[in-house]
């Protein structure tokens, strides 16, 4: 069994159910990341892991133990996790009061308590403040303090709730940071939720993707992102050239693929007739002013509908009969003097087309 | 106007020169509502985070009964009072009418549904993060709400004034319960009360001054102790 694991968890508010059997496992020593959009259960799941709230349907297993349904030790439970929310929390104390706040309740000695205390300032580069009234911190820094007033106890299971969420860049970093230490150098496992891809991608050894309640797909970040298991993960993710159309034609892992009209060659198993999504990532796609004629590419006539540069690259959308965003150099984009209306051709490889089945709902 | 204005310097005659029947009277009223409070507040602040704290049918329905009691006259607390206290009344044995325990058991219920309301009140003002917070950083229940209860400190505490002054400042139950003894249950309102009814209006006006200069005092006070956490 792994160190936190749940098992058909569920959580229902009147009608609407917020987690739907849930499996989730977690190793000891791991920095799991918990992705989904706003809504999708991320803070309901943390916050039954940390026994604030109760289930409604399933077990929580922690380190081996059930720890839902006891009623009689959820403090000793509680005690050997610690949660960082999403809107940073302090005490109306002082910041040193606001860390040793855990060490307090837990009776500790106040001589070792105060090396402890005043070396995580440090840490979180807040050596000076530890008189400072911590509602004077800004957002940044009373997140540094309830991250600090969560590792202060040592404990075995960190809970973070989508921890960075409207911070500035820098205090971003450096939490993300803190986090990663903090794991590497304690063997501190951690549980992190976030809507953030990239910063799943900075600081996850495995990301679970949560949507409307369910775990849809576990798996490392670059699984997740470059392979997303359905289309709306694909969405969230940001795949862009996400495509609606059927299959009519499927013969030995090649299949084509009915978009509005145009029929796009792609590489699945898919038997005809399937409804289905395709994404096409958007540097994958070539544009070119001549049609080619290798048979293994899609290629497509198309207008170029406009075109913005980001610094080095490129952004161009072309009306293939549907919308398709292509990512090119901005030397290439001069080389090829693109303009808007301008007639163009696109390929991009069967293989760069992923196919997914269309969900239902 | 004239009234007002000698009174004022009366007022400060009376304080300055240490009158030793207005000191005893000043005193006895502190007493009284300072007993009044402390005893309403160990009973109102744990019922009202009891309540605070539980989630129960009819939570609501307690609230709105209790604030309703906010505005319960002193002369029917201190009739009711009175009709257990008397002689003839079930706790006549004890002999507490016009005794100075009688004014504060008035005392403590008239601003007990007041104390209690306005703690919930003080509390619901605390942000849930706070209780999660302590939840999540180990605290037990009684931890946690202690902690909640720091939280709303400033809150309480002026809960806590605004029924001193509820206290001091009622003449109802102090005069149907004390019955205004000199020297043993006379406080600042029966005494004005009394003054008026005599027609020194002056002296009366001077009581009022330092009645009001004793709740600024105490207010003052528990302001200060407040800043220094």
């Amino acid at each position: 069994m792994a160190f936190l694991q749940t098992v058909d968890l569920e959580q229902r508010a009147g009608a609407a159910v917020l987690l739907n059997k849930v499996n989730l496992s977690v190793e000891r020593g791991e920095i799991f990341t918990v992705i989904g959009p706003t809504g999708a259960g991320k803070t309901t799941l943390l916050r039954l892991i940390n026994l604030l709230d109760r289930p409604s349907a399933g077990d929580i297993y922690f380190d081996g133990e059930k720890i839902t349904g006891s009623s009689g030790n959820v403090v000793q439970v509680r005690r050997r996790m610690a949660m960082v929310f999403q809107k940073p929390a302090v005490f109306n104390s002082t910041v040193y009061e606001n860390v040793a706040y855990p060490l307090k309740v837990r009776g500790y000695h106040e001589k070792t308590d105060r090396t402890r205390v005043y070396g995580l300032l440090d840490t979180i580069g807040l050596g000076g403040y530890a008189k400072r009234k911590a509602k004077t911190l800004s957002g940044g820094e009373a997140q540094r303090v309830a991250l600090a007033r969560a590792v202060v106890s040592k404990p075995d299971l960190l809970l973070l709730d989508e921890p960075t969420a409207n911070l500035d860049p820098g205090t971003v970093k450096m939490i993300e940071r803190l986090v990663m230490d903090f794991n590497r150098e304690r063997g501190l496992t951690v549980i992190m939720s976030t809507h953030d891809m990239q910063q799943a991608q900075r600081v996850a050894g495995r990301v679970g993707v949560l949507m409307n309640g369910r775990l849809v797909q576990v798996g490392r970040p670059g699984d997740v992102f470059f392979s997303p298991g359905n289309a709306r993960i694909a969405g969230f993710v940001g795949m862009r050239n996400l495509l609606k159309g059927h299959i009519v034609h499927s013969k030995s892992g090649i299949v084509v693929v009915d978009v509005d009209g145009r029929d796009i060659e792609a590489v699945s198993d898919l038997p005809a007739g399937t409804a289905v999504e395709i994404f096409i990532r958007p540097e994958d796609v070539v544009l070119s002013k001549l049609a080619s004629d290798s048979s293994a590419r899609n290629d497509l006539r198309c207008i170029i509908r406009s075109l913005s540069s980001n610094g080095p690259l490129c952004t161009v959308i072309v009306d293939c009969g549907f919308p398709l965003e292509v990512l090119i150099t901005g030397k290439s984009a001069v080389e090829l003097e693109l303009s808007q209306g301008q007639e163009i051709y696109t390929s991009f490889k069967a293989s760069a087309v992923r196919v997914l089945p269309s969900m239902q709902g | 106007m004239q009234e007002i204005w000698r009174a004022l310097v009366q007022a400060v005659n009376l304080i300055v020169s240490l009158d030793t029947e207005v000191v005893q009277i000043s005193l006895r009223s502190l007493y009284i509502s300072a007993a009044s409070i402390i005893i309403a507040a160990l009973f109102c602040v744990p019922i009202g985070s009891l309540i605070h704290f539980h989630d129960f049918r009819g939570k609501r329905v307690v609230i709105n009964v209790i604030q309703t009691f906010y505005s319960l006259p002193t002369v029917v607390v201190g009739l009711l009072v009175f009709l257990f206290i008397s002689r003839s009344g079930p706790l006549g044995g004890l002999e507490l009418l016009f005794t100075p325990a009688a004014i504060i058991i008035g005392q403590v219920i008239l601003i007990m549904p007041m104390l209690t309301g306005m703690t919930i009140g003080a509390l619901s003002g605390v942000d849930k993060t706070i209780r999660d917070t302590a939840l999540s950083s180990g605290a037990g229940t009684a931890q946690a709400i202690r902690a909640i209860l720091f939280e709303a400190r400033f809150a309480v505490v002026g809960v806590l004034i605004l029924g001193f002054g509820r206290a001091i400042s009622e003449v109802g139950a102090a005069l149907m319960l004390g019955g205004n003894i000199r020297g043993y249950t006379r406080v600042l309102t029966t005494a004005i009360s009394l003054e008026t009814q005599r027609g020194d209006l002056v002296l009366s006006l001077a009581l009022g001054i330092i009645l009001i200069g004793i709740a600024m005092v105490v207010s003052v006070i528990m302001n200060i102790l407040l800043q220094r956490y």
